[in-house]
C-alpha cells in the first residue's frame, strides 16, 4: 500500500514537473530580414533564420513540416523546413507578396501581391502557380471561409473585401469596407466575416451569405487620439465568443465580445501591434509590436500580458505549429 | 478609590509580560485609528487621487522600457502603484511620530515610559503598532486598485507582506527619530516640506530611475541614496514575487540605524529628547 502510495506519488510530481507542450513559434522580421524561432515553453528565442528581404505574411503548412513566408522585395514566397530550420525552397508568387492563405487541406496557396493587384493561386504539391485573379489596389488581407468555397482578399486602396469563388476564381462579391482594410478573419461558423480597416478604425462585420456590413466594432480608448488607433490584424477564438484586434500604433489589443461586437477591455503591449497567432491549445495568444522590435504573450484566458519577449528588426507577422 | 501598588524594580521579565505590553500598545494604537475614521479616509484618498486623477495625465512618462520586476509593458497606474504603497507608509510614520510629539505634550507619554520594561522595547512596540496600522490602510488601497485594473498574482499580496513590515517599520523608525527632535506640535509642518515631499519626489515611486537619469544625473544620484526610494523597489519587486536583494539590505539598514537612533534619542539620560521643555515632560 505504502509503495503504491510513493509510486502514485511520484507519477504525479513528474507528472507536475513535466513542462507544459511546447509549441514552436515563427516571428517573421520585416527590416531585419530574419525568422525568430520562440519556444512557447521557455519563452526564449531559439534559433533566427536567415530570410529573403522584407518577410511579412509567415504560416505553417497545414501538416506543420514547412513554414511558408512572404518575402516582398524578393518578389517571392520562401519555404523554412521547420526541423531543419532553414530555407529549403521558394515558391512562385507575383510581386511583392505580402499575406497569403491556404485551403482546408494544405494543397492550395493564395497570395496577394501588393504591386500587382492580384491574387496568385500556387499548387503547394507541384509548387507552381496555377492561376492568377485580379482584384483591386494593393491586395492585402487574405482568408478563406470554413467551408472553403469563398475566398477573401481586402484591397487597401479600394477599401473592399472582394469575395473569391475558389472553384472559379472569380469575384462574385465586393463589399465597401472602411478605409485601408487589412485583415479579414471568418468566424469558425462561418457565419460572420470580420475585416479590419487601419485609417478608418474600424472592424466592420460582414454577412457573408447577403455580403453587406451588418455591423461595426469601433475603439475608443481614453487619452489617445482617434488617429492612433489602427486595427489590423484579428484573432478568434475557436468558440467565436472572443476575438482580439491589434490597433497598431495604439500599442494596444482591443478584447472584443464577439457576439455583441463590443469592446471588453485593452491590453497594453508593445509598440505599434501588427499581427497574431493562437497556440494550439488556445491558452496563449502572441501579437507582433512592429516598433519595439518584439513580441508579447497574452493569457487568453486571464485576458492578460504576461510577457514581451525581443526578437528581430521589426517584427509583422507571427505563426505557430500546429499539433 | 483605588490603591496604587509599587511594584519594585526587577532585572528580568517574562515572555508574557512583554506580549501584554505589545498588546497594549498595540491595542491603543488599533482603537486610536479605528475611532478617527477621517484619518483612514484621508490615509486612502491621498494615494487614490494620485492614482485616479496625476496617473491618467501622466501616462506618457514611463515610456516603452521594461522595467524589472515588469516582465511586459504596464500602465502607468501599475507602475506607481508600489509607491502609493510606501506614500502610506511614510505618511503613517510621519503622522506616527506626530501623535508621539501629541502625547508628550498632552502627558499621555508619561503613561508610556512609566512601565518598567525597557525602553528600547517601548518604542518597538510602537513601531510594531504603526507599521500594524499601515498594513490596514495598503490592504485596504490594494483592494480598491485592484478595481482599477492593479491585478498583481493573488499569491504576490502575501509575498509583499514581509516587505511592507520591513518598509513600515523603516519609515516609522524615522518618524520616531524626527519626532524626538520636534519640542512643539506647531513644528511638525517642517517634516512635511523637509521630509515627506523630498523623500517622496526624489525616488523611483513617480518615475522610474532611468527617466530621471535622463533628466539630472544629480537627481539621479539623490534618488539612489534616498531609502525611500529602496523601500519602493522592495515593495514594487516583492508585489511580483521577487527580492530586490540591493533594496532589502537598504533598507533592512536603514531600519535598524533609524530604530537606534531613536531609542537613543527617546532616552532622557543623553538623548535628544533631554533637551526640549516639552510639555508632557516637564
Amino acid at each position: 500500500m505504502l509503495r503504491r502510495c510513493l509510486l502514485s506519488g511520484t507519477v504525479l510530481w513528474l507528472t507536475a514537473a513535466a513542462p507544459a507542450s511546447a509549441f514552436m513559434a515563427y516571428v517573421s522580421n520585416e527590416k531585419g530580414n530574419t525568422v525568430s524561432v520562440i519556444d512557447t515553453d521557455s519563452w526564449t528565442v531559439t534559433k533566427t533564420i536567415k530570410v529573403g528581404q522584407r518577410p511579412r505574411g509567415i504560416e505553417f503548412s497545414r501538416d506543420g513540416k514547412f513554414v511558408m513566408v512572404a518575402v516582398g522585395d524578393d518578389d517571392t514566397i520562401q519555404v523554412i523546413d521547420a526541423k531543419k530550420q532553414e530555407v529549403v525552397d521558394t515558391l512562385p508568387s507575383g510581386p511583392d507578396p505580402e499575406l497569403f492563405t491556404q485551403d482546408a487541406a494544405g494543397k492550395i496557396m493564395y497570395v496577394a501581391n501588393e504591386n500587382d493587384n492580384t491574387v496568385t493561386v500556387i499548387d503547394l504539391e507541384k509548387r507552381a502557380r496555377i492561376g492568377d485573379v485580379q482584384v483591386g489596389v494593393e491586395p492585402e488581407g487574405m482568408t478563406i471561409s470554413p467551408d472553403g468555397k469563398i475566398l477573401i482578399n481586402t484591397s487597401e486602396t479600394t477599401n473592399m473585401a472582394h469575395f473569391i469563388d475558389t472553384s472559379t476564381r472569380q469575384i462574385v462579391a465586393n463589399v465597401l469596407v472602411d478605409a485601408r482594410p487589412r485583415f479579414a478573419e471568418f468566424k469558425h461558423d462561418g457565419s460572420e466575416l470580420w475585416v479590419s480597416s487601419e485609417i478608418g478604425g474600424t472592424v466592420s462585420i460582414v454577412d457573408p451569405v447577403k455580403h453587406v456590413v451588418t455591423g461595426k466594432v469601433t475603439f475608443n480608448i481614453p487619452g489617445l487620439r482617434s488617429e492612433a488607433i489602427q486595427p489590423v490584424g484579428i484573432g478568434m477564438t475557436k468558440d467565436d465568443k472572443t476575438a482580439f484586434v491589434a490597433l497598431g500604433p495604439a500599442n494596444r489589443i482591443a478584447v472584443v465580445d464577439a457576439v455583441n461586437h463590443k469592446v471588453i477591455k485593452y491590453l497594453l503591449v508593445g509598440q505599434r501591434v501588427w499581427h497574431m497567432a493562437f497556440t494550439p491549445d488556445e491558452k496563449y495568444l502572441l501579437v507582433t509590436n512592429g516598433v519595439s522590435n518584439d513580441v508579447s504573450v497574452i493569457d487568453v484566458a486571464a485576458q492578460k500580458v504576461i510577457k514581451t519577449i525581443q526578437v528581430g528588426e521589426l517584427p509583422w507577422g507571427v505563426t505557430i505549429a500546429p499539433q | 478609590m483605588s490603591s496604587i501598588t509599587v511594584t519594585p524594580s526587577r532585572r528580568g521579565f517574562s515572555f508574557g509580560e512583554y506580549l501584554t505590553c505589545l498588546n497594549g500598545i498595540v491595542w491603543r494604537e488599533a482603537l486610536r485609528f479605528l475611532h478617527q475614521r477621517e484619518r483612514f479616509v484621508s490615509a486612502l484618498v491621498r494615494p487614490l487621487v494620485w492614482l485616479f486623477i496625476f496617473a491618467a495625465g501622466f501616462r506618457q512618462v514611463l515610456g516603452i522600457s521594461i522595467i524589472p520586476p515588469y516582465e511586459t509593458y504596464i500602465l502607468y497606474e501599475v507602475y506607481i502603484a508600489p509607491g502609493l504603497m510606501a506614500m502610506i507608509q511614510l505618511f503613517n510614520g510621519m503622522q506616527s511620530s506626530l501623535s508621539m510629539v501629541y502625547d508628550r505634550e498632552m502627558g499621555n507619554m508619561r503613561t508610556l515610559l512609566v512601565s518598567p520594561l525597557p525602553r528600547g522595547y517601548l518604542l518597538f512596540c510602537k513601531l510594531l503598532a504603526g507599521t500594524a496600522v499601515s498594513l490596514l490602510q495598503v490592504y485596504a488601497f490594494l483592494v480598491i486598485a485592484w478595481l482599477w485594473d492593479i491585478t498583481p498574482p493573488p499569491i504576490d499580496y502575501l509575498t509583499v507582506l514581509p516587505a511592507l513590515v520591513l518598509s513600515g517599520l523603516m519609515l516609522g523608525a524615522l518618524g520616531m527619530l524626527i519626532s524626538s527632535g520636534i519640542k512643539q506640535l506647531e513644528n511638525f509642518a517642517g517634516v512635511m516640506n523637509f521630509v515627506i515631499f523630498p523623500m517622496f519626489f526624489a525616488s523611483s515611486a513617480l518615475y522610474p530611475l532611468w527617466r530621471v537619469q535622463e533628466g539630472s544625473p544629480m537627481l539621479y544620484y539623490v534618488c539612489q541614496f534616498n531609502p525611500f526610494t529602496h523601500a519602493v523597489e522592495l515593495i514594487r519587486f516583492a508585489l511580483y514575487g521577487q527580492i530586490n536583494w540591493i533594496s532589502l539590505g537598504v533598507v533592512a539598514g536603514c531600519t535598524a540605524v533609524f530604530m537606534i537612533g531613536a531609542i537613543l534619542a527617546y532616552d532622557p539620560s543623553r538623548g535628544l529628547a533631554r533637551r526640549g521643555p516639552a510639555g508632557g515632560e516637564t
